[in-house]
């Protein structure tokens, strides 16, 4: 095996021979079990975004992506916000195409009533930005950081994002 | 919301048709089991008697590269020949294989044995000498046992001097199996 310490892959404990490297724990893993993990999840994302037929195609172009770009991970931390904030990319494509206006996609209904389903009915009336930062927050259990990446922006502004947008339902729903 | 499997080989195939994959893997049914079959870019790689993926892909992925997925069209070809096979249509396969993570010795070895024809039986001696290593009959016997691609790969016609069948990588009973439908053993109750 060879050892490159460099990207990160592989850690080397101090006096250890390269013999004994081994694997950092988070290494990539393989693709299969990336997209069995995410692949509901994110269809679910997607159709709150999109109508049935579009929020499929951009399923199928979500994980392409990935696929394409997989290679040059160096390591398996944070692949869930990086798939997310792909699905939200493609998204964005696919509500431009049409309307070259908008900035981001509106969130549908949902048919089931789970926790993300509940969040994308009641974040309705919020501006955009705010309602994607409370539904991944609330309803995907995501962190700061990792929606930070999806919205393009800091931790602080996703943060700012999902607590005006939650100020702004305890307004409505007083 | 679950994905139909419809979409599901949807983005298998366009995965496989796009060139995206390291490895692209399935199962196939056969007489002699399910097998996990897998292929790279360059050829067959992996045959695996244990059809349980999820000790297989972390094998391959670390062979191979990350991008490994089931998908079932890189695998038709293999999947009809294996078929062709075990109905005794097909004595020899037209496959390309992946040897490449192999060490050097093992290659050689295995390229030697790729040329042992249907239903002939050689030895472990023999195969060392034909691969120009004549004293290492032990260290080729490890080779049949770590056999990446066994069938395509005829390990099953690799016995010892005397004519025992010594073993098999996925059990004597698939090696007895295998030889019997080429005719290479005698029946042993006549």
């Amino acid at each position: 095996m060879k050892a490159d310490v460099s990207t990160g892959h592989f850690r080397r404990a101090r006096g250890q021979s390269p013999r004994a490297l081994k694997p950092a724990p988070q290494a990539v893993p393989p693709f299969e079990r990336f997209y069995e993990e995410h692949r509901e999840e994110i269809l679910r994302y997607l159709r709150g975004l999109l109508p049935r037929e579009a929020a499929e195609d951009a399923w199928q172009e979500t994980f392409l992506r990935a696929l394409r770009a997989y290679s040059s991970l160096r390591h398996g931390r944070h692949l869930r916000a990086w798939v997310f904030t792909i699905a939200h990319r493609v998204a964005i494509d696919d509500v431009r195409k049409r309307r070259p206006q908008a900035t981001l996609p509106e969130w549908a209904a949902e048919d089931s009533r789970p926790a993300y389903a509940e969040l994308a009915d009641l974040t309705r009336d919020l501006p955009p930005k705010e309602r994607v930062a409370v539904v991944l927050r609330y309803g995907y259990d995501l962190d700061y950081d990792q929606i930070g990446e999806v919205l393009e922006s800091s931790n602080v502004a996703a943060r700012q994002a999902a607590s005006s947008g939650v100020r702004r339902l305890r307004k409505e729903h007083r | 919301m679950t994905v139909s499997s419809s979409l599901d080989e949807r983005f298998r195939d366009a995965a496989a048709a796009e060139g995206l994959l390291d490895v692209a893997y399935d199962l196939a049914d056969t007489p002699v089991g399910t097998l996990l079959v897998a292929a790279s870019g360059q050829g067959l790689c992996r045959i695996s008697f244990d059809p349980e993926p999820e000790r297989e892909i972390d094998r391959l992925a670390h062979a191979f590269g990350a991008r490994v997925l089931r998908a079932s069209r890189p695998l038709d070809d293999v999947r009809r020949q294996l078929d062709e096979y075990f109905d005794e249509k097909r004595t020899s396969f037209e496959l390309a294989v992946d040897l490449s993570p192999a060490a050097d010795f093992t290659r050689q070895v295995l390229t030697r044995l790729a040329k042992v024809p249907h239903g002939q039986l050689t030895t472990y001696g023999a195969l060392a000498k034909a691969a120009g290593r004549p004293r290492a009959a032990r260290a080729v016997g490890t080779v049949m046992n770590r056999n990446p691609i066994p069938i395509v790969l005829p390990c099953h016609r690799v016995v010892g001097a005397n004519g025992d069948l010594v073993g098999y990588g996925g059990g004597l009973d698939r090696k007895r199996l295998l030889l019997s439908l080429e005719g290479a053993l005698l029946d042993e109750r006549t």
